[in-house]
């Protein structure tokens, strides 16, 4: 007998992973490891000014000198502990999805990804007197790409540096949306991304606290898009403050820059605004419209008053915001630190401009979708419990209709969970335009 | 036209929210088990900890409101069809337009001895499974009656929480009444592994009291004694119509409808569970109690009600279930004695807990049904194939195109295949593959 099925018994009645005393309690331990983390690093051991290091960070000094020939940073300290949870959590994810093929190679990705990727490759690179850089992150998730100090590393560092440069761009303008077309969002969220990877593996055990009512849709599509809009403007003004502070020194102009961001955001206004591409609601599209005007106006006025001030703050300091709020408030603080309160993915689904992106993708042009079998549906709920993503998977899955959401991310978990074998993920061009409609 | 349907399963809530996207009538639910719909066939899941009951809703509470469904508990004790109400427990009378009797089923009891002591019930309420629960805390042992979905379900619920199980077939092997000797024999083998301690071809003789009305003992037909804390009755359901018996209302096993799901009485239609067919499609049976032709009932009645009159077309016949782990789904007919002039190619894996069955009639090759265990097909194809009289060479060679496993899962098509030319002496070769845009230009295709 090889036959198993995921087993989820007792997981509303266990403590830990139904909002008891034991899950406030870990909620608390993470929450405050983020704030020490971020805030007070030195707590952690960190020695400042030459110092050596103590405490908790110490312990990391010789594996930190065996990778890097440097001591440990409390950066170095969370990516081995973020490593080190994505590859045990995911042993035990493999463990429990044995049974599914699909569960187990998309686990083994994340675990490639996050050691080889995130963790080994950024170290090595540094070992090598070339910039850090995670090739497998992209820009807005990575929001420092476009940092002073990022830009100047990287043109200071000769071919490989600009070859770091160019792949970032290729990434987020053509790569991303070739392998979304495809695959959908999946090829990202739950398949390479970090965030993603430790959501899957040690959040696991907790993806069902998500919240699914239509309430928190709503709220959900607000927050990640407000993020999304942020760090576009965020990242313009970044961008126009570089060139305002190397006059004369870069190819690229203040002309050029305008000329780049009033094209790019023209071609994503016409992308969303035209009929191209069914599955967006009117409404919807007239909020994108609006959103996109107000920051092609901000550009404007960029452009003609004063660089280093986009939205009438100073661009750097718009650029600590972001990395205090959006960086390390929202994405690791409540991100992480609230796993066993709100479940594993609340910054993959209120918060990642990311995944924003990508989820316009999957729902505009892309292949994938989840089908549902004919009248099979029972209507039991195990999907819409187990979606980490609070999608309603039920309430498409009983009028057998696709399941075409932006936020999925495609981790199988409902296919794999359903009693009566009704979801399969999928992709196909045939239908592309109408994949949204019913499915009878 | 004040719509009343009595029941809020399934049936009952598919012909509300029908009646609503076609109308604007009043529209009444009642039910005295619980105030808002839920998924009847979850109830395990709550048990064994993987929902709460309220995930088991598939509609917010406010949907109701929002759609003007009126929700109201209470229980109904005489219908008067001549003056069109319903008579509550306590005296309130609830008029009608239009009635929909949508009252579901009741666990099957055959005058056992014992059988209405504390600590035995059958698994079909939300207050089943609040006893089941009550009853499990100390629990040494439970024992299960009857060899069908419902026992299966119970025994893993109890299994969840590691109380020993022992379950009674009357069969020599388990569910054989509907399935095939060699999916039956895999089931149970798969029944053992998980530990339950299961007594085919044993049956009930008697439930035992302990001194104080509380069951603490079974005893079989063959005079052996199983001692256990709790009982549970799941040798099938009967329409639950008992409370109607007096009235005028034509009522036989169930309450007899005819194809338009119409009663005896004017005004008044029946689905689901309870509704008995007068004139059955051919090959169907005149009660059908599972939850997918309870919704097709719904929306046929739906219809009617609207003013579009219509037939109950319940189409191929399909269902599903999932024994512990091992997944079932069949279309169209497989019959669990292979009857004369049908001839059936079986793929089972050599791990035992996967298989394939095809029907076709011998005669002229039409494919009949389809009966999968550990592997999940596509409806539609299935579907398609069996509607068009699709020929069983031309559904192997494409048989593809019903996998619905998940991505990267080892398909078998070519497995029975392999079965088919070995039995046949032939050698046909596979010709679809296993592609979301093949299956979608096959159904498209005429």
């Amino acid at each position: 007998m090889n036959t198993f099925s995921v087993n989820n018994n007792h997981v509303w009645t266990k403590p830990l992973t139904s909002r008891g005393v034991a899950a406030w309690i870990l909620g608390v331990i993470l929450t405050g490891f983020y704030i020490l983390l971020y805030f007070f690093p030195a707590l952690l051991g960190k020695g400042g000014d030459g110092a050596p290091n103590t405490g908790i960070i110490a312990l990391f000094d010789p594996l930190s000198y065996a990778l890097k020939g440097k001591p440990a940073s409390e950066w170095f300290l969370y990516g081995t502990l973020y490593t080190l949870a994505i590859l045990g959590f995911g042993i035990k994810f493999i463990r429990k999805y044995r049974h599914n093929k699909y569960e187990i190679l998309r686990t083994i990705s994340v675990m490639f990804f996050q050691l080889g990727f995130a963790f080994l490759l950024p170290e090595i690179l540094q070992k090598l007197n070339k910039p850090y850089y995670d090739f497998k992150n992209m820009w807005p998730l990575n929001y420092y790409m476009f940092d002073a100090y990022n830009l100047d590393a990287y043109l200071s560092s000769g071919t490989i540096g600009l070859m770091m440069l160019v792949w970032g761009l290729l990434m987020i303008f053509v790569i991303s949306p070739i392998l979304t077309y495809y695959f959908g969002k999946r090829w990202f969220c739950s398949w390479v991304c970090g965030c993603g990877g430790l959501a899957e593996t040690a959040g696991d055990s907790f993806r069902h606290l998500s919240d699914k009512s239509l309430k928190a849709w709503k709220i959900e599509r607000w927050i990640i898009h407000s993020v999304l809009i942020f760090v576009v403007i965020m990242t313009i003004g970044v961008l126009y403050s570089y060139v305002y502070d190397h006059p004369g020194k870069l190819t690229v102009t203040r002309n050029h820059l305008t000329a780049i961001f009033l094209v790019t955001l023209s071609l994503a206004g016409i992308f969303i605004g035209s009929n191209w591409f069914k599955g967006i609601q009117k409404v919807d599209r007239r909020k994108a419209l609006i959103a996109i005007g107000i920051i092609i106006a901000l550009v404007i006025t960029a452009h003609l008053g004063h660089r280093k001030n986009i939205l009438f703050v100073d661009n750097g300091l718009l650029r600590q915001w972001y990395g205090f709020f959006i960086g390390a408030i929202f994405s690791g603080v409540v991100g992480v630190g609230f796993y066993p309160i709100l479940g594993s993915r609340v910054w993959c689904r209120y918060g990642c401009p990311m995944a924003a992106i990508l989820g316009i993708q999957q729902k505009l042009f892309s292949r994938f979708r989840i089908t549902t079998n004919g009248g099979q549906c029972i209507s039991c709920g195990n999907c819409s419990t187990y979606c980490e993503m609070g999608i309603d998977v039920r309430a498409y899955a009983q009028k057998g209709e696709n399941i075409v959401r932006a936020s999925c991310v495609g981790c199988g978990v409902c296919s794999a969970v359903c009693p009566r074998g009704v979801l399969k993920l999928e992709g196909s061009a045939f239908d592309i335009s109408d994949r949204v409609l019913v499915n009878e | 036209m004040r719509i009343v349907i009595l029941g809020n399963g399934i049936s009952g809530v598919t012909a509300a929210r029908h009646i609503r996207k076609q109308s604007d009538h009043p529209i009444t639910i009642i039910s005295s088990e619980t105030p808002y719909f839920f998924s009847r066939t979850a109830l395990m899941y709550v048990y064994m900890g993987h929902m709460r009951f309220q995930d088991t809703q598939p509609y917010e509470n406010n949907f109701w409101v929002k759609n003007r469904i009126d929700l109201v508990q209470a229980h109904i004790t005489d219908i008067h069809f001549g003056d069109r109400f319903l008579l509550s427990e306590n005296g309130e009378k609830i008029f009608y337009d239009k009635l929909i009797l949508a009252l579901g089923s009741k666990p099957n009891k055959f005058g056992w001895p014992g059988q209405d002591l504390q600590a035995v019930h059958g698994l079909y309420h939300k207050q089943d499974l609040e006893a089941m629960e009550k009853h499990s805390k100390g629990l040494k042992r439970a024992v299960i009656v009857g060899g069908g979905l419902i026992g299966l379900e119970m025994a893993e619920m109890f299994l969840s929480r590691h109380i020993p199980v022992t379950f009674l077939v009357r069969e020599p092997d388990y569910w054989r009444v509907v399935l095939p000797a060699e999916e039956s024999a895999m089931v149970s083998r798969h029944i053992r592994h998980h530990g339950i301690d299961l007594r085919l071809s044993t049956e009930l003789k008697e439930i035992i009291d302990d001194g104080n009305g509380k069951a603490c003992a079974v005893m079989t037909h063959k005079n052996e004694r199983i001692d256990c804390g709790f009982v549970g009755l799941t040798a099938g359901v009967s329409p639950n119509v008992a409370f109607l018996k007096k009235t005028e209302l034509a009522i036989g096993r169930g309450i007899q409808v005819n194809e338009f799901l119409k009663t005896n009485q004017p005004h008044v239609y029946a689905i689901g569970d309870c509704a008995e067919m007068l004139t059955p499609k051919a090959g169907r049976r005149p009660i059908e109690a599972v939850w997918y032709t309870g919704r097709m009932m719904g929306e046929t009645v739906a219809q009617n009600i609207c003013g579009k009159k219509t037939a109950y077309q319940p189409g191929i016949w399909f269902n599903s279930a999932k024994f512990l782990d091992i997944e079932y789904q069949v279309y169209g007919t497989i019959p669990s004695i292979l009857p004369q002039g049908i001839e059936t190619i079986y793929w089972e894996h050599p791990d035992g807990d996967k298989s394939i069955r095809i029907n076709y009639r011998k005669d002229n090759g039409t494919v009949t049904g389809f009966n999968l265990m550990g592997i999940r097909y596509r409806h539609q194809v299935c579907e398609k194939w069996i509607k068009s009289k699709a020929h069983i060479e031309e559904v192997l060679m494409h048989l593809a195109l019903a996998n619905f496993d998940p991505e990267f899962f080892k398909t078998y098509e070519q497995e029975i295949l392999a079965t088919y030319n070995q039995q046949t002496g032939k050698s046909l070769r596979a010709k679809s593959q296993r592609r979301l845009s093949s299956v979608l230009s096959f159904l498209k295709s005429n």
